[in-house]
């Protein structure tokens, strides 16, 4: 461990020299070349960045930026004046897989800003460092760059496939703010598919959550079996690779952990420039804890190199998901900087990465009425996210111009919310505990398909400990008052203090419906040193998931009257037909009949003395029958019998 | 117990207690009532305690700083309600979303089954509204409510508007670990009712309600609040809840503490607490409050819209603003800092509040009495059924030969024959089930028959029933076996005594109000009955002490005890709409008074009535 500590802090001093030597040089050289900032200690990303550049039209480049601009420029004009959809759809900018040339490693960091239904403002990061390499095949790998060392011994050492794991505190409202970029349930989840070279699994599953538990400072060691299943259909592999035997998967989650700074600065130490540069400088903690929702993951998975698929390479994406609470009462306009949310503003993109970029989602205000975004930005850019075509405009932070004469950015909105109303997601569910008493309860869940003409099949998973006793038998899926049979159940049932419930199902959601599952439950009793130091709070269950393809608000755009192409229009795309999305339920708090621990010992005194003395006088008063007996003669009566006794005479 | 192994020595004691039975009994019964006046008296009190670590050492600072403002929300309120006639849903909705709620809507319809005259209802239908400040970073686990009823009329205005001027000022606050929900709802118990049902998806009652859409998982506290008037003289704290439950005393010790530090007058039952409890009147003001305690929750019935929340476990009070002709005024927004106070604390809460007591009686906001102090004077009057128990038991044992060692044969007790153990049991619980089914099946019928309203039906249909079963056994007793034999009488009345022991003692395990009350009327009855004392005396007696007539009295002494005498005839009328309320509390709510009293209670007194005619 001394050790490990060791090569990353060299590791790490080594970056921060790194850093230095090319601030210190990017500024000596900028007076000379304006903006010419990006990787100036690396000739060979230049190389690189301008060959990837030339596959996509939309980055602009930086010879050609005055002719760019011009024509960026028009066409924004052209949006604000004919309302058509933004130019060039063709390229989007999201999820380009393109090749990344001779260094092997490569990092991006991206921010996505999007202001929400509800006048609260959400901020997803993405930081994405890939690398050629191979950790599996027995071959050490010792030279780090990029990648975090901590996370590559573990992917070796316990032949990990495939990480996922999240770090979330509060719940997505998704009736208020939508879809997530990346759904997580509160509390921390952990799933993990292992490479079918382990032969035992379990104990490779135990090891790993405590070095996670170790890396992330957070309480992942209490994940054991009981709250560990294997799901066969939910948790599918989401990098290459076709084995999907669900041996290998392993999933758990704690939605009690609480999520706070010392698990953001073990995080944060994960990226390359750490939080000294680059858009990890706005994740302070005393503003990213001071919001909504605050959801962190890391996401590790072997991806494609190239698309031919040839060779694979590691991706390493961490996440960050936060939501500020803006609420202002009486105040028609909202405004927010990136000062206000954060406490700083950005100065420079992180040298060590190939792209550095801002998004705003300025979707919902084509027209730029409810929207001010200052300083104003010539790039726009369009992707489908979550089956919805979005449009965003782009800061690029590899180019000094964004930092303008100040030399920061502080990106400024004012819009007017439209707060109140609810959003009708597609697909949303919620879940609760009927009932009342200590005895028993019903597990509620229920899932809404709003979509008005098309039902779909989700795939429920729920995972329930084995304190909570389902009564398998009655399960009820019932959508629209009738009997809903699922296509498919996997059940696997308890073992008490051994393993959890595990119970998936592929429900048909008929279209503009809410479906509910029922299951009753019987509260078991525990053993009085099982109980939790705090047994009145109640006992957690984590989050239902539900997986689903959901028709994509595209697809569900059957308003042929607008204007495009009419060639375009016939036949409903298939690609965009439908995506891919995970939903989270609540956890429940649940109640088990808790027995009152001052009592214990005044509980056990009486019971002792009520059995000893009440009941065993009573049996003998009820089971013998007495009699009278003789007074027992008195000493000197029996002495004298004894001496009549040896006499030979008749005692008295 | 070597003393009962003795034959000699149990003789002996049994002899004793045969002898002295009358004279222990008389001194135990005595003793029990003084036992229970004494438990007002303040040197044998425990000054409340906050027994919670996390609500108790805490410190918050209350800073609701816009009182007016809210009062002139519930003026809004109230122009919007009498425009709209009824619950003004929309303004709600809009107004509640304003403040940066999720509000939602639940509609409900409930027939009840006969029509209500005190608050003129039958086809009830209404829609409760209800706002969730979602906690920030909170995973929708736990909850607290603050919840005002709507009304009809001019009532309530100002807790309503005080309820959404909260709602504004805590939706500013960062610290919220639980999230609140802010329910309006319409129709006081019903509404509730509908809510909580709706919430726990349960149904007890056949209310019809829609689903409710928004949750905040499991709810940890609740307050109700009751506010007339734009400035209070004293608030006032109801703990009573349905079936006699009450709140764990920390929420009751919670508001005591805050009262205390705002500077509020605060009381319980409408009483102030007094200093002078060494003076004649203070001791009197102290057992008047915990008498109408008791018989508060003797009546089974929720005194606030909190009393529902408690058969979900959740702990809940309701806060009443009274407005007296005091001259020390307390204005809106020191009662909103007194409840931002209170669920700041209940929002540090752990876990449910559960350290203190849930079994109590007060004698003053600052005084209570824990079960372990109130249970021996219902033991002293329990015992008294025993001894009695004994006594006959030792009398049908010794007349016939007497085996040695004192077991009784069993045949030789029997032979007056179950059947006239039996048949009066039968009868008697046939009586009790028509007193429990009749009233409201045969309304309609009555209405038809009789110039009476539906009300008036039930209740007078319910009395005639009562009337009806005293006439009843005894006659059928005598029809089917002759003359009674006094064999026979014994067994029956040694039954009886048992029985009710039994019933009582249960009872006063859940409700201990109800089981003493029925228990300081019953016992004696039970003690004294015998077919050879004087008849016309000794019915007079019983049908006085019969639990009728101990309702009939309950309702003259409440009304003198909450310093509102009423003539006659008002406390008669007021007798028979208290039990229309028994009943449509017990179709309404669940309430088991009702249900107890007449399936029980009264067959087990008409057993005694049996046993004074037997001959």
């Amino acid at each position: 461990m001394a050790a490990h500590r060791c090569s990353r802090s060299a590791l790490l001093l080594v970056l921060c020299s790194l850093c230095l030597f090319s601030i210190a040089e990017s500024q000596e050289t900028t007076p000379a070349g304006d903006h010419r900032a990006t990787g100036v200690d690396n000739p060979q990303s230049v190389t690189g960045s301008t060959e990837q550049m030339a596959e996509q039209p939309t980055v602009v480049e930086e010879e050609e930026e005055e002719e760019e601009d011009r024509r960026w420029e028009a066409t924004r004009d052209e949006v604000e004046t004919e309302n058509t959809s933004a130019p060039d759809t063709s390229a989007p900018t999201f999820e380009v897989h393109s090749s990344v040339p001779k260094p092997k490693d490569d990092f991006q960091e991206e921010l996505v800003i999007r202001p929400l239904h509800s006048g609260d403002i959400y901020a997803s990061f993405q930081f994405r460092t890939l690398w050629e390499t191979d950790f599996t095949t027995g071959n050490k790998v010792s030279h780090y760059r990029l990648f975090p060392k901590s996370l590559g011994q573990v992917i070796s050492k316990f032949s990990v496939r495939e990480l996922h794991i999240s770090f979330t505190q509060g719940y997505w409202r998704t009736m208020q703010w939508g879809q997530p970029f990346l759904p997580s349930p509160p509390g921390a989840e952990l799933w993990v598919w292992f490479q079918d070279s382990v032969t035992d699994v379990d104990e490779t599953w135990k090891e790993l959550t405590n070095v996670l538990s170790g890396i992330f400072c957070a309480s992942l060691n209490f994940i054991d079996s009981t709250n560990t299943v294997q799901p066969s259909a939910s948790f599918k592999p989401l990098g290459i690779g076709n084995v999907t035997d669900h041996r290998f998967l392993r999933y758990a989650t704690l939605p009690r952990e609480i999520v706070c700074t010392e698990n953001l600065t073990p995080w944060k130490k994960l990226l390359p420039c750490g939080s000294k540069a680059g858009l990890a400088v706005l994740l302070k903690s005393e503003k990213l804890f001071h919001s909504s929702f605050h959801s962190q993951a890391v996401h590790i998975r072997p991806v494609c190199k190239d698309w031919q698929c040839k060779t694979k390479s590691w991706e390493l994406r961490q996440t960050l998901n936060v939501v500020f609470d803006l609420h202002t009462p009486g105040q028609g306009k909202q405004e927010w900087s990136l000062f206000k949310m954060f406490s700083r503003t950005l100065t420079e993109a992180c040298p060590l990465a190939s792209s550095s970029k801002i998004y705003v989602d300025i979707t919902d205000d084509p027209q730029g009425e409810q929207f001010e975004v200052s300083p104003a930005t010539h790039l726009l850019s369009q992707a489908m996210v979550l089956g919805d075509r979005r449009t965003f405009s782009l800061y690029d932070l590899t180019q000094q111009i964004t930092f303008g004469t100040v030399r920061s950015l502080n990106l400024h909105i004012r819009w007017k919310s439209s707060e109140g109303d609810m959003l009708r997601p597609l697909l949303h569910a919620e879940r609760y505990v009927a009932g009342y008493g200590l005895q028993t309860g019903e597990i509620h869940t229920l899932m809404y398909n709003n979509h008005p003409y098309r039902g779909f099949p989700v795939l429920l998973m729920d995972s329930v400990p084995w304190y909570l006793r389902l009564y398998i038998h009655t399960l009820t899926v019932t959508s629209k008052g009738k009997d809903n049979k699922p296509s498919y159940i996997h059940y696997q049932p308890s073992k008490d203090r051994v393993r959890p419930h595990l119970l998936e199902m592929l429900v048909q959601l008929p279209p503009n419906s809410v479906t509910e599952v029922t299951v009753q439950f019987e509260r078991a009793l525990l053993k009085w040193t099982e109980y939790t130091p705090d047994p009145n709070h109640g006992f957690y269950v984590g989050s239902s998931v539900i997986s689903s393809l959901v028709p994509s608000i595209v697809a569900m755009d059957t308003n042929s009257t607008r204007e495009q192409p009419l060639f375009s229009s016939f036949f409903p795309c298939k690609e965009e037909s439908s995506y891919f999305m995970r939903v989270y339920t609540e956890p429940l708090l649940v109640n088990l009949p808790t027995p009152d621990f001052s009592m214990p010992y005044n509980v056990i005194c009486l019971t002792c003395t009520v059995v000893a003395v009440g009941y065993g006088s009573l049996y003998n008063l009820l089971t013998r029958s007495f009699q009278i007996e003789e007074p027992s003669p008195g000493l000197a009566k029996r002495l004298a019998n004894i001496i009549r006794r040896m006499r030979g005479v008749p005692p008295l | 117990m070597g003393l009962l192994s003795d034959p000699n020595r149990r003789r002996a004691l049994i002899g004793l207690l045969t002898r002295l039975n009358a004279p222990i009994c008389v001194v135990c019964y005595m003793a029990g009532v003084a036992w229970f006046m004494g438990l007002a008296f303040e040197p044998f009190t425990l000054r409340t305690y906050m027994s919670e670590n996390a609500m108790g050492s805490t410190m918050v600072e209350e800073r609701f700083p816009a009182g007016e403002r809210a009062l002139a929300t519930g003026r809004e309120f109230a122009a919007h309600k009498k425009k709209t006639g009824g619950m003004p849903v929309d303004w709600l909705v809009k107004t509640m979303q304003s403040r940066g709620l999720e509000v939602f809507t639940q509609r409900f319809s409930r027939r009840l089954p006969f029509p209500d005259e005190d608050k003129e209802r039958y086809m009830v239908k209404g829609t409760n509204v209800y706002g969730i400040l979602r906690a920030p970073r909170a995973p929708r686990t736990e909850a607290l409510v603050l919840s005002a009823p709507c009304t009809a009329g001019d009532h309530n205005n100002q807790a309503v508007g005080l309820l959404l001027g909260l709602a504004q000022y805590f939706r500013n606050q960062v610290y919220w670990a639980k999230d609140i929900i802010f329910l309006v709802n319409e129709h006081d118990l019903i509404g509730m009712q509908a809510w909580l049902e709706g919430y726990h998806h349960t149904n007890t009652t056949g209310m019809d309600w829609s689903p409710l859409q928004g949750r905040g998982g499991s709810i940890q506290a609740a307050l109700s609040l009751e506010l007339s008037s734009d400035v209070v003289t004293s608030l006032d704290l109801v703990l009573e809840g349905l079936n006699g439950q009450l709140p764990n005393l920390d929420l009751a010790n919670l508001f005591y503490a805050f009262c205390q530090k705002i500077g509020v007058l605060c009381t319980t039952q409408g009483k102030l607490q007094r200093n002078d409890w060494d003076s004649v009147s203070g001791y009197s003001h102290a057992v008047q409050t915990m008498m109408l305690m008791a018989m508060k929750q003797a009546s089974g019935r929720p005194w606030g819209d909190h009393g529902l929340f408690l058969r979900y476990h959740i702990e809940a009070a309701t806060i009443k603003g009274i407005n007296s002709f005091r001259q020390y005024k307390t204005d809106a927004t020191t009662v909103g800092r007194l409840l931002e106070g209170m669920y700041r604390k209940l929002n540090n809460l752990l876990e449910r509040l559960h350290q203190s007591y849930f079994f109590y009686l007060m004698s003053s906001l600052s005084h209570f009495v824990s079960i372990g102090y109130y249970m021996p004077a219902f033991g002293l009057l329990g015992v008294i059924l025993l001894l009695r128990a004994l006594d006959l038991w030792v009398q049908l044992a010794s007349p016939p030969p007497r085996t040695e060692d004192g077991v009784v044969d069993a045949e030789q007790v029997s032979s007056p024959g179950v059947l006239s153990v039996l048949t009066p049991l039968v009868i008697s619980h046939l009586t009790g089930a028509a007193l429990y089914t009749l009233p409201i099946h045969f309304q309609e019928m009555a209405v038809e028959h009789f110039p009476v309203s539906e009300t008036e039906a039930v209740v007078l249909t319910a009395i005639a029933v009562y009337t009806a079963g005293l006439a009843l056994p005894h006659n059928t007793n005598r029809l089917l076996t002759g003359q009674g034999t006094e064999q026979g009488w014994k067994v029956l009345k040694l039954v009886a005594v048992l029985y009710l022991a039994v019933l009582l003692g249960c009872t006063a395990l859940i409700n201990f109000s109800l089981g003493f009350i029925l228990a300081l009327t019953l016992v004696p009855v039970a003690a004294f009955v015998t077919p050879n004392v004087p008849k016309v005396l000794s019915a007079f007696v019983l049908v006085v002490l019969s639990p009728a007539c101990t309702l009939l009295f309950s309702v003259f002494f409440f009304q003198e005890l909450q310093e509102m005498p009423v003539s006659f005839l008002d406390g008669w009328m007021l007798y028979l709409s208290v039990i229309s309320q028994g009943i449509l509390d017990h179709a309404l709510y669940g309430s088991l008074v009702y249900p107890l009293v007449a399936l029980l209670v009264y067959p087990c007194w008409l057993l005694f009535w049996n046993i004074l005619f037997w001959k």
